[in-house]
C-alpha cells in the first residue's frame, strides 16, 4: 500500500486518494479540428514511464498533480495545479 | 522416549510439563515447548509424512518451518507443518495424503512408477482426448494432493491490527538483536519480529556451545527487554513487503498491517540440501536441523551419522554432535582441500575420519525406504564428477548435510532490492537496496556471529541516518573472510533418479534434464514446467539448486541465470487471517429511524439506505401503487435527503455554472430555479438537477443521489482549471430534504411556514428562504413527481421535527409518506429520465431529447465542442416512452431486456413499471430513430424468450400539458 504526498496535507495512505486520470494541459477547443479534439478527449497515453496524473485527496477535497514513474513505482513530485505549472 | 538427550542449557522444552498426544492414532508423550516433529523424533518416529507425488517416506529435514513433506491435519485445520506446530495436550494429528497410514502408505506404489512419470508427463498423457481430462484430473487429485478441507469448517472473522514504527527488524538473531539494541538506544521505536517462539536465531542452535557468543546473546536480550521502545514479537512472521514499507505480519491470532519508516531485514539464510540418490530418506537432514533438534528440543537426531559438508559449519557440527554423544562416522567434504581452520583441526583431533573431495553418492535404506542403513560415499574427480566405482560404504542411521546456504531474501526482493551473486560466499547478496530498506547478517553474506553483530549495528545506524538522526558514526561495510560457506554445485547425478532437487514436488535431477531437452532454458519457464519451487515451501530448499542446475545447463553464470520472482506472501498464512469483515460505507438519512418505525421496506441505493415503500414485504406492488394514487389525488411526503446539495458562491459563481452546465445562469433572477444539465468532455450526460439563485453571487444546486459525490469532486477540479473566484461546498450531509407533493400540499404547508406560498406569491420554479415549523428552510417549487409540490431543505438536525410537524398538520388531508419506488413510478409517468439509469456512458443530450436544455450560442461549456461534433452526425438511437398492451398471462419485460426487429437488436428497455396510475404498463427504452415515432410497435424479448409487443408513445405519459405542477 503506497503513501502519496498531498501538497496540502503531507504524506497520507493511498486509500485517502482518488485517481483522476492523466493530466493534460487544457487546450482551446476552438483551435482544434474535429479529429484532433476526438484524440484530445478520448486518447490516453498508456506507455510506461514518467506520467503526469491528477490525484484527489478525498478527505480535504484537494486536487493536485503527481509526477509518477510507473516503471520504477516511484512518485517524483506532487504539486497543486496552476496555469503556469500545468501548461509547461 | 528413546532419543531424548539429558537437559541442555537453554532448551525450549519444559520437562516439568509432559504432554500426551496422538499421531496417526498412536499415543506418545512429549513436553511443552516441543513441536510435533521434535516430539515424534524423540519417540523414535522417523516417518512423519509422505511426499506429494511418489508417496515416499519423509522425516525431519530443516526443522525450520520448511518441512513441507511433514504436513499434518489437526481437527479441521490441515496442511500444518509438523516442524513448527507447537505440541499441545491431547493433540491428535494425522499425516495428510496417505492411503492407509503414514508408515504403510499404499500409495507408495507410485514410487515404483516414478520412472514412467517424468515431469511434463501429465500434460502430455492426459490432455488427449480432452473430454477425458476431468476424469484423469479427479483420479490424479486423489493420489497427488495435500490435506482435505473440512466442509464443516466454522467461519471466523479475524480482526486486523494496524501498527506503525520507525524501524521494523525482521529476525532476532545476532544481527537483528544487535541492530535492535543500537536503534533502541537511539530512541527509535523498534518492532523486532521473529517467527520462532524464542529470540536468538542462530545463537540458539549454532553457537550454543560457544561461551562468548552465549554471553553476547544474553547481553543483547537483556538490553532488548530493558528498552521500552523495543517491541519484541516472537512467533510473528513478516510474510510480505509492499509499497512504501507496508509489511504484513502474522501471528497465531491475526494479521498486523504494519507501516514502518524503515525496514531492516536480518532474516538469515535457509540451509540448502545436497542432491544425491535417496537424499530424501528419513534420517537425512540439514546440519542446522540436527543442531536445532539437539539444542532447542534436546533430541538426538540420530545415533550414528555421516556428515556431508562443504564448509566450516560442517566441522563445527561434527564437534557439536560428538559432544552430545552422537557417533559421527565420517565427514565427506565436497572440497578436495578440506577445512584448514581450527574447526577442521578440532575434528581431526576427535579422530573423525575426513574424506576430502568425496560426496555421498547414494543412501541405502530398508523397510520400503523408511529406515536409513548407510550411505555410499564416492570420490569426485577434478571436474567434480562422481567416481562411483571407487565408492565405499559407511553404515549410519542419519546424515547431516551442511553444504551451503541461500538467503531468506523474499521481503528484500518484494521491496525492490537487487541481488548479485558473490563468489566469495557463493550466494546471492543484496547489491542495491531501495531507500529505507536495509539488510544485515547472513542474508547479507556475513557468516560469523561476531561479524553479524557488527553488521546489524552497521545497518541500524544506516537506518537511523535515513530516518534523519544526526551525528551518527557510520560503520564500514564488512565482507566475508575465509572460504565460501556454500558449495557452487552440490548436485550429483545418479542413474536411478531418486536424487531430489525439490522435496515438496518430488522433482529429481533428471526432470531438469528433460525440461532442458524440451527447450526450457529460462528459470521462470523451468519453474513452471517442472513445478520446482511451486510447492508449499515455495522453493526455499530448492530454488538455489535449480538455478545452479540451469546455469550449468546453459553454461551461464548464476547472475545471468537469475532468480524467479518473489511474491508475497513468502510463507503460507492461514486464509482465515486474511478473510474478515468487509467495510462498505453506508449512509442513512436523518429520518432513518422514523422510516423503520413506520414500516418502511429499506433498500440500498448507492451508499444510501432508503425506504422503497411503506408496507408489508409481500404487498409491494399494491403498496407502491396505493402510495402513487394518493400523491396524485391528495398529498404525500418523501424523504429526499439523499439528493446532492451543493452551495456555489463567489463573484464568479454564475460564470462557473455556465461553464459546467449546458444552460445559462448569468441572467437568472434571484428567487428562481433553473434546470441544469451537465455533460462531461465527451458530451456524455453526466448530471442533472435544479439550480436556485439565492443571491447574485449565491447559488444552491441539487444533484442526483448517486452521482453527487463524484460530481462535486469534478466541480472542484474544474474550479482549479478555470481559476475562477468561486467557492463550492458540499452540504449533502448537513441538510435534509423533504418533498411534499400532491394537490393538497399547499394547504398542508401554509399552516407551517411564514412564507407566502400562494400561487401568485410563490410560483412554479420559485425558491424562497424562510422557516418551516420554526426551522430555517429553503423552499423550492419543483415538479418533482408532476404534482403541485414543495421541496423543503432544512438542517439535518431538524429533519425529524419538520417531518413530524408536516405529518401532524397533514393528517386532516390524509398525508402519507411515500418511498423511492413510488417516486420512481411517479417520475416515470412524467417522463423524467434518471441520469445513469435511463442514460449510459455514451448518452448525449440529443439522444434523450434534452436539446432544449442546451443554451444556444454559448461560447463554452464542458462538452460543448464534443456536442458540436456529435450534432453533425445522424442519431443512432433515441430514448422513447412506450406502453404495453395485453400483458396478462405473459412474462413481463424487465429493465435491460432487448427490443428486436426479427433477429436484429434495435434497442433496450431502460425503465419499466407494470402497475401505474395510468392503469396500464409503461416504460422507457432506447430504440433506433426509425422506431422512435409514436405508434411504432416494439417487440420486446423477455427473459423466458417470449416476445411482448409495446407501442411507442409521446412523453410524458401523465399530464402532458404540465397543468398539475404549475
Amino acid at each position: 500500500m503506497k503513501i502519496l504526498t498531498c501538497p496540502l496535507n503531507g504524506p497520507r495512505p493511498i486509500q485517502e486518494f482518488h485517481y483522476g486520470g492523466e493530466f493534460r494541459p487544457p487546450l482551446d477547443p476552438a483551435q482544434l479540428n474535429d479529429a484532433d479534439w476526438g484524440q484530445e478527449v478520448h486518447h490516453r497515453h498508456g506507455e510506461p514511464g514518467v506520467k503526469r496524473e491528477w490525484w484527489y485527496h478525498t478527505a480535504s477535497g484537494t486536487w493536485f498533480i503527481a509526477e509518477r514513474d510507473n516503471l520504477q513505482d516511484r512518485v517524483i513530485q506532487t504539486y497543486l495545479y496552476t496555469p503556469e505549472r500545468g501548461n509547461d | 522416549m528413546t532419543s531424548r538427550l539429558p537437559p541442555q542449557p537453554g532448551e525450549w522444552i519444559n520437562r516439568e510439563q509432559p504432554l500426551d498426544f496422538q499421531f496417526e492414532g498412536v499415543s506418545y508423550q512429549g513436553f511443552t515447548g516441543d513441536v510435533l516433529s521434535s516430539a515424534l523424533w524423540a519417540n523414535g518416529v522417523r516417518v512423519l509424512g509422505r511426499s506429494f507425488k511418489y508417496h515416499r517416506p519423509r522425516g525431519i529435514y530443516s526443522l525450520a518451518n520448511h518441512d513441507a513433506n511433514a504436513l499434518v491435519s489437526v481437527g479441521s485445520r490441515t496442511n500444518l507443518r509438523a516442524d513448527c506446530l507447537p505440541l499441545e495436550a491431547n493433540l491428535q494429528a494425522s499425516a495428510v495424503n496417505t492411503l492407509g497410514s503414514v508408515s504403510r502408505d499404499h500409495l507408495a506404489i507410485m514410487d515404483r512408477f516414478s520412472r514412467f512419470l517424468p515431469v511434463g508427463f501429465y500434460y502430455k498423457a492426459f490432455h488427449t482426448p480432452r473430454r477425458l481430462f476431468p476424469f484423469y484430473e479427479n483420479q490424479m487429485r486423489k493420489v497427488a494432493g495435500l490435506g482435505r478441507i473440512d466442509p464443516q469448517y466454522r467461519e471466523a472473522a479475524t480482526a486486523k491490527q494496524y501498527d506503525f514504527c520507525d524501524l521494523l527488524i525482521v529476525g532476532a538473531g545476532p544481527a537483528g538483536l544487535s541492530a535492535a539494541v543500537d536503534a533502541g538506544e537511539r530512541g527509535l521505536r523498534v518492532i523486532l519480529v521473529d517467527e520462532n517462539p524464542h529470540p536468538g536465531g542462530s545463537f540458539t542452535w549454532q553457537w550454543r556451545r560457544h561461551a562468548e557468543a552465549l554471553e553476547r546473546c544474553e547481553q543483547l536480550l537483556n538490553r532488548v527487554h530493558a528498552l521500552d521502545n523495543i517491541d519484541l514479537r516472537v512467533g510473528t512472521l513478516a510474510a510480505g513487503c509492499y509499497s512504501d514499507r507496508w509489511v504484513a505480519l502474522f501471528d497465531q491470532q491475526r494479521m498486523t498491517k504494519l507501516r514502518a519508516a524503515a525496514v531492516l531485514v536480518a532474516s538469515g539464510c535457509f540451509e540448502q540440501p545436497a542432491v544425491f540418490q535417496n537424499n530424501d530418506a528419513p534420517g537425512i537432514m540439514l546440519g542446522s536441523a540436527a543442531q536445532r533438534l539437539v539444542h532447542r528440543y534436546a533430541v538426538q537426531p540420530f545415533s550414528q551419522g555421516v556428515i556431508l559438508g562443504a564448509n566450516r559449519d560442517a566441522y563445527r557440527l561434527a564437534s557439536d554432535l560428538t559432544t552430545h554423544g552422537i557417533d559421527v562416522t565420517a565427514i565427506c567434504d565436497l572440497r578436495p582441500e578440506g577445512e584448514s581452520s581450527p574447526a577442521g583441526t578440532r575434528v581431526q583431533e576427535l579422530g573423525i575420519p575426513i574424506y576430502r573431495g568425496y560426496t555421498i553418492y547414494q543412501a541405502e535404506t530398508r523397510r520400503r525406504g523408511t529406515q536409513l542403513t548407510g550411505v555410499i560415499a564416492c570420490p569426485l574427480d577434478r571436474q567434480g564428477d562422481t567416481q562411483p566405482q571407487a565408492g565405499l560404504s559407511l553404515p549410519c542411521d542419519g546424515v547431516a548435510v551442511s553444504v551451503g546456504w541461500a538467503p531468506d531474501a523474499g521481503l528484500l526482493y518484494q521491496a525492490g532490492a537487487r541481488f548479485q551473486y558473490q563468489s566469495a560466499v557463493e550466494q546471492f547478496v543484496p547489491h542495491t537496496l531501495p531507500p529505507g530498506l536495509f539488510a544485515a547478517g547472513r542474508v547479507n553474506g556475513i557468516f560469523s556471529w561476531a561479524d553479524q553483530c557488527i553488521d546489524g549495528q552497521r545497518a541500524a545506524r544506516a537506518a537511523a541516518i535515513h530516518l534523519g538522526h544526526p551525528d551518527i558514526t557510520e560503520i564500514p561495510t564488512l565482507t566475508h573472510q575465509g572460504t565460501p560457506p556454500s558449495h557452487p554445485y552440490p548436485i550429483f547425478p545418479h542413474p536411478e533418479k531418486h536424487n531430489f532437487v525439490d522435496f515438496d514436488e518430488d522433482i529429481h535431477l533428471a526432470d531438469f534434464k528433460n525440461a532442458h531437452q524440451e527447450g526450457y532454458d529460462n528459470i521462470e519457464l523451468v519453474k513452471r514446467f517442472t513445478t520446482v519451487g511451486m510447492g508449499p515451501s515455495q522453493g526455499k530448499l530448492s530454488n538455489m539448486n535449480a538455478i545452479r542446475i540451469l546455469a550449468r545447463q546453459n553454461n551461464a553464470t548464476i547472475d545471468a541465470t537469475g532468480t524467479t520472482t518473489s511474491r508475497p506472501f513468502q510463507h503460507p498464512v492461514p486464509i482465515g487471517h486474511l478473510a474478515g469483515r468487509r467495510f462498505h460505507p453506508l449512509r442513512r438519512t436523518p429520518l432513518d429511524a422514523w422510516h423503520r418505525q413506520a414500516g418502511a421496506q429499506m433498500a440500498h441505493a448507492g451508499a444510501w439506505l432508503r425506504p422503497e415503500y411503506y408496507g408489508a414485504a409481500d404487498e409491494r406492488a399494491q403498496s407502491i401503487l396505493a402510495e402513487a394514487e394518493h400523491v396524485r389525488q391528495r398529498v404525500g411526503l418523501i424523504d429526499v435527503s439523499t439528493l446532492g446539495k451543493l452551495q456555489v458562491t463567489g463573484p464568479d459563481a454564475a460564470e462557473f455554472l455556465e461553464r459546467i452546465y449546458t444552460g445559462r445562469f448569468q441572467k437568472q433572477s434571484t428567487q428562481r430555479l433553473r434546470y441544469g444539465l451537465a455533460c462531461d468532455e465527451t458530451g456524455t450526460v453526466l448530471e442533472d438537477g435544479v439550480i436556485a439563485r439565492l443571491a447574485h453571487d449565491h447559488f444552491y444546486v441539487t444533484a442526483t443521489s448517486g452521482g453527487s459525490g463524484s460530481f462535486y469532486r469534478e466541480l472542484l477540479r474544474w474550479r482549479q482549471l478555470f481559476q475562477l473566484d468561486v467557492q463550492i461546498s458540499n452540504l449533502t450531509g448537513q441538510l435534509a430534504a423533504l418533498n411534499l407533493a400532491g394537490p393538497d400540499s399547499r394547504d398542508v404547508l401554509k399552516e407551517l411556514t411564514c412564507i407566502d406560498i400562494s400561487g401568485e406569491a410563490f410560483p412554479y420554479l420559485g425558491v424562497r428562504v424562510g422557516t418551516v415549523a420554526g426551522v430555517p428552510a429553503t423552499l423550492m417549487r419543483v415538479g418533482f413527481v408532476g404534482e403541485l409540490g414543495y421541496e423543503i431543505h432544512v438542517p439535518a438536525s431538524s429533519a425529524v421535527h419538520v417531518w413530524e410537524q408536516l405529518c401532524e398538520t397533514g393528517r386532516p388531508f390524509g398525508l402519507k409518506p411515500f418511498g423511492v419506488e413510488t417516486q420512481r413510478l411517479l417520475r416515470l409517468e412524467k417522463g423524467h429520465l434518471i441520469v445513469g439509469h435511463d442514460t449510459d456512458a455514451l448518452t448525449y443530450p440529443a439522444e434523450a431529447d434534452l436539446q432544449w436544455a442546451i443554451a444556444q450560442n454559448k461560447p463554452f461549456f464542458v462538452g460543448s465542442r464534443s456536442l458540436e461534433i456529435l450534432q453533425k452526425r445522424p442519431l443512432m438511437r433515441k430514448l422513447v416512452g412506450f406502453r404495453l398492451k395485453d400483458t396478462e398471462d405473459k412474462p413481463f419485460p424487465e429493465e435491460c431486456h432487448l427490443i428486436l426487429d426479427g433477429e436484429t437488436i434495435v434497442g433496450r428497455v431502460t425503465s419499466i413499471a407494470r402497475d401505474s396510475t395510468l392503469k396500464h404498463p409503461i416504460g422507457m427504452a432506447f430504440v433506433e430513430p426509425r422506431l422512435a415515432s409514436p405508434g411504432s410497435p416494439l417487440a420486446i424479448r423477455t427473459a423466458p424468450g417470449t416476445t411482448v409487443t409495446g407501442e411507442v408513445c409521446s412523453l410524458p405519459f401523465y399530464d402532458p400539458d404540465n397543468l398539475r405542477q404549475q
